[in-house]
Order: C-alpha cells, then structure tokens, then sequence
C-alpha cells in the first residue's frame, strides 16, 4: 500500500473546512459551553511558593450567599493523583494530589476550592476562606536545589533530585584528548510560558450516571482515561469532548487538577460545574516549558572535524512531575542532540531538580529545540573560535545522504535524510554571499547587523509503542482511524487525534479522499469526542499527529477502498484488478461510461442482497496504526539581524528557512506550522522569558510583564522546502508542528551574537531584549577602552 | 441588579436588566449568549475580546455594558450580511491567517475598523494596527497577508461601487 501515484488532493492546498464555523464565530470552544443550573468553580491558591499548611478556616466563605461547597484537600482525596505517564530510570516520583493537603510547594498550588451559584460568588467566597500557612525556606533555581543543603520539596524522597538521566556513545576520553581545540559554553534555556491564546476551561455534567466532561485539551482520551479511573466511574461512562481547542503547544498536554475537580464536584454535586482560568491565573497554574541549564564542551580538529561532545544538563521540574515531564529533557533532548551531525563521541548526563515553581513540561518542541539550542550554539562558538565559515563546519560534518537509515551515537536510526540541499536553498534564499555588504552598510549607519544559522533534525512521529515501552513511556504510540461510509455514500472519518489548530479535518479529508475517490468536500472528519472515536486515540503532541494518525486514516481508507472495489467488481462483474475508483465513480478501466456511483457501491453494501459470497454487510473500518520508527524531518533556517547601535533593539530583517518534513499533504497547512513555529522560537530568542525572584513568586505574571510576541515584532518568512520521503510509512509524511520553534532559536540567536561578535562577545543568554544587548554592547566598549 | 441597558447588537436592539459591574464582554458572551467574542486575558492585553462599539474596534473587556447604553455594537457574529461574508472573513480562510481561530473574531473586527481608516495600507501600517491583538498560532505572517487581500478586495468592490453609481447617473 503506498500513496497512489498521482494523488489528487494529497498536496494540494485545499482550503481549510474548519475555517467556515471560526470566521464567522459559530466555533464552540469549551467556555463557550453553557450548561442549565451551572455552579461555578474557583480554586483558592497558595501565596507562597513553600509553605506548611497548618489551618484552613472555611466558616465564613460557607456561610457567604450563593455559595454551594467548600472543600479543602482532604475533602477531595477521593479525586485521587494526577498522572504521570513516563517513568525514566531511577525516577523519584512526586506524589500530586488536585488539592494540596499538607503543604503548598509552589505560589499557585491550589490548597481548596469552591464552588458556587456565579463566578463573583464563588471568588468573593474565596476571599474569605482563611489559610494558615507556616512559610518554609524556597528554592527556585535548579542547580541550587540539588546542592546539599537545599530546602527540600517533597521531604519523603529526601533530596531534590528526580533523575540522572545518562546517554552515552563512544570514546569520550579519547575525543577530547586527541582534540586540537576544545570549546565549552554554558547556556541557559530559559524558562517559558505557553500562552496559548485560550485559557483553559472545563465544564461537566452527571446525568443518568454518565458524566460529560468539556475540556481544552490535547488528550481527550488521556482525560477520560484517568477520570474513570480516579473517580471509579467505567470508562463507558465518562464521555470527555475537546470541543475548539485554541491552541496548546503542550500546554494542554495533561491532566490537569480541574479536570479532576470538575468531574468529581459535578457527580458529587449532582450539578453541572464550570471553571474558567484566568490568565495571570494560567501564569501560575498551567504548565511552563523548558528551564534548562547546559554545561557544553566540543572537542574537534582544528579542520572543523567534530570529535566529541560532551554535555551535563540540570533541569528544572518545577514542584512536581507533570504528565509527560520526565521524558523531555531526557528521551526529547539528550538523544536527538547530534542533530545532522556526524559525532563520534557522546557524552550527556541530564539531572531533573525539584523546586519550588510551577511544575515544567511540554512546551513546543518540548527537549528538540533545546537539544538544537545547545548543538547550533556550540557550532557557532567553534566555527568562531577556528576561524571557519558557520555554514561550512555545518556541511562538513553532515551525515552524508547514502549513511542512510543512519545510527546515531546516541542510539537511535534516523530513517532519512538530505541535509545539504536544505542548506544550500536557505543559503541561496539568504543570500549569504552577499550578506557582508549589508553588515557594511549597517556599520555605516552606526548599527551592528549579523546572520544566523541553525541546521537541525528533529524527532517526530511519537511513537512505535514497543520502543515507547523501552525508554519508560508508560502508553503505547499508536493512533486510531475509523472510516465509516453511510449507505447513501456520505464519509465520516473518526480520528484519535485532537487537533487544536493543525487543521486535521482538512488534511485527513484530503488522506481519505483520495484513498476512495471522492471529493475532499464529501468527506466529514470527527475528533475530540470519547464517545464518537475509536476506543482509544492517543492524541496530538510531538508532531505525531500526521506520521501516526495520518497513517492510521489513510490505511482505514485503503480497506474501505479495497471493500469498495470488492462490491465494484461484483456489480460490475468484472475482476477487481480492473476496478477503477475516482472522482466518486466505481468503473472498469477503459469502460467509465458504465460506471456505478460510490453511493451505489455503498448503497449495495447495506442492503446486503447482492455482495460477494461470504461477505459482510456494512462499509467501515477502524485501524489502530502503530508505526515501526519515529521519523525525522530535518532543514536550515537563516535569521539576520540588525541591532540599533544606539538602543540595542534588535530587529529581524530576513528570515528564510527551507524544511523537509517529507511529503507535504496541504503546503498552506505547512507553512502555517511554519510561522507559527518560528514566532514562538524567535520569542524564546528575543522577548521571552519567565522570571521568578528568590521568595518562588511569579514576576513575569501577567501578559503585561512576559512578552508575548505582537505582530510588529515578527517578520515576513521566506519558506522554502525539500521532499526527503521516510519509508517508516506509506505515505512518507514526517510531520512539521515543531520544527519552526526548533530552528529558529539558534538561527536567531546565532544572528545576533555574529553581529556583536565584532565586539569580542561569545555569547549571551536569552532573551536578547535590547536592555541586555545595549548592556554588552557597553560593556564591551568599555572594556576595549 | 437595577440597571437596564438597552445595546444594539448586530442590528437588533436589546434592552436587559444587568449588574453594574457586568462586564461588555460578558454581556455579549453572556447576557446575550454571542459566544464567537472570546476571552483571553484578564490585562487588556490579548485583543480577544474585540468587538465594534460605535464603529471603533473596542476591546470588551475593558469596557462595562453599563458603558455602552445605547450604543450600537458589531460582533464577529455580525460581520456576514445576508449570508454573504464580509470580506475580512473570506481573506482569513483563503490566506490561512487562521489555526485555533479563537484570536480570529478579535483580528477581524480590528483589521475591519483599520480599513474603514486605512484603505490601502502597506504591511507596517498593518503589523501597527494589529499589534493590540496577539495570536500564538500563526505568526501572523498569513493575518498580514489576509488583511492586505481583504483591503484589495473592498478597494476593488468600493471603485465598481463608484464605477456603478457613475454609470447610472443621468
Ligand atoms: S480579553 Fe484580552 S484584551 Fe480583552
Ligand atoms: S489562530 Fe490560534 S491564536 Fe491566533
């Protein structure tokens, strides 16, 4: 089974079918939900970021109007824990209940909530509820939490350590004492917020001993999973709708507290329940990303041959171990770092810390754009330091095109690759050759401009369930279709994905299309709702989406077809190797004036009077695909800069970028990936960043204090792209979600230190914010003085 | 409760006995149940929430409904006419300047008052005019280029209006 050879709507820019309901606000998103005699949720949180829960006094808020329970953390045990999905080695797991009950471990750990008859109810309730806490020592910084000594977050693992998470390869000794040059550079990754534009949200009703539960999620499978199980419901009977999801970029990759909470109050309360975050609410509440501290060391010749790497990394948790957590700075990170490189020596040690902030996950790209971080930076430090072009140390040490399926020395088998093509394209788009005029011209102008380079792989298509299993993923990675053909020939394609932006109705429409030989337009795709897909569906997260789920439409599809041709030939009495379907017509090649329509194939297959012996009735079918490798989509992007002189604001001029995230099903769809991708990486480069003070309290809490990128901060993106297809499946699609936010980090920041490096500057950490350019910029001046 | 307001909401009139402290916003999402007017932020910040009040792209949760007694307020419910999309909306499906679409209500009604204002803007003129509505999907690479396609088209469609009231003159 492959992709047919000439695809009619697979890569074709169709136009997306979700946009008609969202342009004209007829889109539910969870919030939107609104549920008769609804009670209000609002959680009250913790001021410190530790503190010993002593008393909670809830006299007064119970006797405020309008109110309908207040529950603390003991009242709510029955919610059971939050889950925790990947077990590393080694692990010490935090125990996590919804609600606090003995101490708060982060300024915003809930520590009980209310529910009442109106929001305002529910908060002015909330304000009377009195907390008796005995602050305890903090810590925020990773490092210092794992020093002897460190206030300790969760006291019965008697150390703040989660993991040591070792991935090596090689002889690293050796690397680095046959090496001619040595560079090391410590690097921050900073911190980061989400903010997907929709807060989150979950509504729920019990009725008839069934609970529906609305969430803003990315797993609505995961959700229902965990509640049925925690709040010892069958699993039949917890029905979880992701309705419009505005966007997650890992963010809503959990199970959240609220879920939990929800669920529980409206069965207990007999009463729907509905919680609305608020957004400085969210800065506490939802998951950060990244937060890593990397101690970089290459070893290399003084040709620009890579010998050797060498990398310890702390990781920062936050105050407890969210879903998928343990697996992004470890199996996310630590394996993919090479890159498209070729490296004959690993060595990377990666530590989680406890600490005393909002917990860390999944933030796009989630362990890719920090591997990538770490890698371009390092490069671009050697390539300064031998005095080699940035561009040329990359191609030098690429895996050439035929190494390919290609073991890496950190273990795993990148399935395909190009890289040198993808370079040379975004060098062209650049134009890189021309680009010391224009530093010439900005240094006349009193300015300082510099061109960035990152070249990456990164990992997608999470994953073969087996392989899964092997690194301590506690769920397979397969995906879930069903294709189900109604007698009169209408199509409903049920998926296991969820997506929140990706735009999957169009895509799989257009993977099912052209599988039965119908219109796109015929086609109506379903996600998000427990009770309508598949029995599982794993969801959308790690650009997975398309490699697994895509896969698993596609290959519903081809057994719907092959029913189809089956009925076809029968009808038409001929062999089914001569069965033609397209353009919603059943025929006999060479003879398409006969032709039946696909609504009589189906038609046929429910009446049943007239179907091959031994046939079953019906046209459906449910696949569960469970791919045999990850893929691996690879590109370059080349951001250039120029930096006010006098200001240190740094502006964006160019940026080009060439992708290969192998066969493209709908280009428009890829693009927007793209640039949405970029955005949030050049975000993370120049405007980004979560700040804590020593007490654990959040100062970046708000939009007005964390810099959210606006329009007038991001330019146009030229994009280009090749076509490397992978055989991990059929259709030889990798996927594209996070390959923006990978590559344009490095790329932006690499730009930025090119520029001051006529300065002598080597390096400064994110986010390149024109206080702390002008700074070195000074700072650099004065030393030269 | 106690005040009545009486709003004009895509042309029809509704007058409700509403909280003082009511907030726009929650009045359309609420009162009215015109759930497409989102909210993202608690600063003012996001643009979500955008909607016209009197002709001006307003953002509705800095507003209270008390505010807009009397006033004549635009949604993204009521950008179609007649079934008919305004042009903004059918140059956000075809540019893909929208992914999750929960900015898009927000962007649109903005970008709407900026071309009443702006009928030929270039792409800094746009990028200025937007940068109160925040969006984490697109990158606003595809906004910029639908507001500039749905500018070209309302120029064309305004010069055949002209081209048509020129004809038909005596
Ligand atoms: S909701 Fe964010 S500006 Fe109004
Ligand atoms: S399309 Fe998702 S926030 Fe703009």
């Amino acid at each position: 089974m492959t992709v047919a050879a000439n695809p009619k709507y697979i890569g074709t820019r169709v136009a997306r079918k979700e946009d008609p309901r969202l342009i004209t606000g007829e889109g539910t998103f969870t919030d939107d939900v609104m549920l008769q005699g609804v009670a209000y949720m609002t959680l009250v949180r913790s001021p410190h970021a530790h503190a010993r829960i002593r008393r909670i006094d809830t006299a007064a808020a119970k006797k405020e109007p309008g109110v309908v329970a207040v529950l603390t953390g003991t009242d709510l045990e029955a919610t059971g824990m939050l889950p925790v999905f990947i077990a590393v080695p080694g692990m010490n797991g935090s125990k996590h209940m919804p609600i606090a009950t003995d101490k708060a471990r982060y300024a915003g750990d809930a520590v009980a909530a209310v529910v009442a008859d109106s929001r305002d109810a529910a908060k002015r309730a909330a304000d009377l509820i009195a907390v008796d806490y005995e602050p305890l020592p903090v810590v925020v910084d990773a490092t210092k939490a794992l020093e002897p000594g460190a206030p300790i977050v969760h006291e019965e693992l008697g150390s703040n350590l989660v993991f040591t998470y070792p991935v090596k390869g090689g002889d690293i000794d050796k690397a680095f004492k046959d090496a001619e040059i040595k560079v090391t550079q410590r690097i921050v990754n900073q911190r980061l917020i989400p903010n997907a534009m929709e807060p989150r949200a979950v509504a729920a009703k019990f009725e008839a001993g069934e609970l529906t539960l609305w969430t803003t999620t990315q797993i609505p499978h995961f959700v229902q999973l965990i509640v049925a199980l925690n709040l010892g419901l069958g699993q039949n009977k917890v029905r979880v709708i992701a309705p419009e999801v505005g966007g997650g970029f890992g963010s809503k990759l959990q199970v959240y507290a609220e879920e939990l909470l929800v669920g529980y109050l409206s069965k207990t309360l007999g009463r729907p329940v509905k919680w609305t975050e608020e957004r400085r609410e969210g800065y506490l509440a939802t998951i950060h990303g990244r937060d890593l501290v990397e101690n970089v060391e290459i070893a290399a010749k003084k040709d620009g041959t890579i010998l050797g790497l060498r990398i310890r990394t702390v990781a920062n948790v936050g105050a407890y171990l969210q879903a998928f957590a343990p697996g992004i700075p470890t199996i996310l990170h630590a394996f993919i770092i090479p890159g498209p490189y070729k490296i004959p020596a690993f060595d990377v040690e990666v530590r989680g810390a406890y600490t005393n902030t909002t917990p860390v996950d999944a933030y796009r790209g989630a362990g890719r754009p920090e591997a990538t971080f770490a890698m371009e930076r390092i490069i671009d430090r050697l390539a300064d330091e031998i005095g080699m072009d940035p561009a040329e140390l990359r191609r030098k040490n690429f895996i050439p095109p035929d190494a390919f399926p290609f073991n890496t020395i950190s273990g795993i088998t990148y399935d395909s690759g190009d890289y040198e093509p993808a370079l040379d394209r975004a060098l062209a788009m650049a134009d890189y050759k021309g680009f010391e005029k224009r530093r010439a011209e900005a240094k006349a102008r009193g300015n300082y401009r510099g061109i960035g380079i990152s070249t990456y792989v990164e990992i997608c298509g999470l994953a073969p369930s087996k392989a899964n299993s092997a690194l301590g993923v506690g769920w397979g990675g397969y995906e879930s279709a069903r294709i189900r053909v109604h007698a009169t020939g209408s199509v409903q394609v049920f998926t296991g994905t969820s997506p929140h932006g990706q735009g999957h109705e169009t895509s799989w429409a257009q993977i099912a299309a052209d599988a039965l030989g119908v219109s796109p337009n015929d086609i109506e795709v379903r996600h998000g709702d427990t009770f309508e897909s598949p029995g599982m569906g794993v969801g959308t997260f790690g650009s997975r989406s398309l490699a697994v789920g895509g896969i698993a439409v596609h290959k519903a599809a081809e057994k719907v077809r092959e029913k189809v041709v089956q009925i076809g030939a029968h009808l038409l009495e001929a062999s089914p190797a001569d069965v033609v379907v397209e353009n919603g017509k059943v025929f006999v090649k060479g003879v398409p004036e006969k032709a039946k329509n696909f609504g009589d194939i189906s038609m046929a297959a429910y009446l049943a009077n007239n179907l091959p012996d031994g046939m079953e009735p019906g046209l459906e079918a449910t696949v569960y695909y469970d791919p045999p490798n990850f893929t691996f989509p690879f590109g370059t992007h080349i951001a250039e800069v120029e930096i006010d002189g006098e200001t240190g604001n740094v502006r964006i001029e160019r940026y080009s970028a060439c992708d290969d995230c192998g066969r493209q099903i709908n280009p428009m769809i890829v693009d927007g990936q793209l640039h949405g991708g970029i955005a949030q990486g050049i975000g993370q480069a120049l405007y980004e960043g979560a700040v804590y003070d020593d007490n654990g309290q959040l100062l970046s809490g708000s939009m007005m204090e964390y810099h959210v990128p606006s329009a007038e901060d991001i330019p146009m993106f030229n994009l280009d792209h090749t076509v490397t297809l992978t055989n991990t499946n059929p259709l030889g699609v990798k996927g594209i979600g996070e390959a923006g936010t990978i590559g344009s980090t490095p790329a932006a920041v690499n730009a930025v230190i090119d520029a001051l490096s006529p300065l002598g500057i080597k390096h400064i950490d994110m986010p390149l914010g024109s206080e702390k350019i002008w700074r070195a910029i000074r700072a650099a001046g004065e030393g030269r003085r | 409760m106690g005040h009545t307001v009486t709003v004009t909401v895509n042309g029809t009139s509704y007058s409700r006995e509403i909280e003082p402290t009511l907030l726009l916003v929650e009045f359309l999402r609420e009162t009215l149940a015109l759930t497409g007017t989102h909210v993202g932020c608690d600063t003012s910040q996001c643009g979500a929430c955008t909607v016209l009040v009197d002709g001006r792209a307003t953002k509705a949760c800095t507003m209270l409904a008390v505010q807009a007694d009397g006033a004549t307020v635009v949604t993204v419910e009521g950008l179609a006419k007649n079934g008919d999309l305004h042009p903004i909306q059918r140059a956000f499906a075809k540019e893909h300047g929208l992914q999750c679409g929960f900015c898009t209500p927000g962007l649109m009604i903005t970008a709407v008052d900026f071309l009443e204002r702006n009928a030929s803007p270039s792409d800094a003129e746009i990028r200025h005019a937007i940068e109160g509505n925040l969006c984490r999907c697109t990158g606003y690479h595809n906004i910029v280029n639908a507001i500039r396609t749905a500018s070209a088209e309302m120029r064309q469609a305004a010069s055949g209006e002209a081209k048509i009231a020129a004809e038909v003159q005596p």
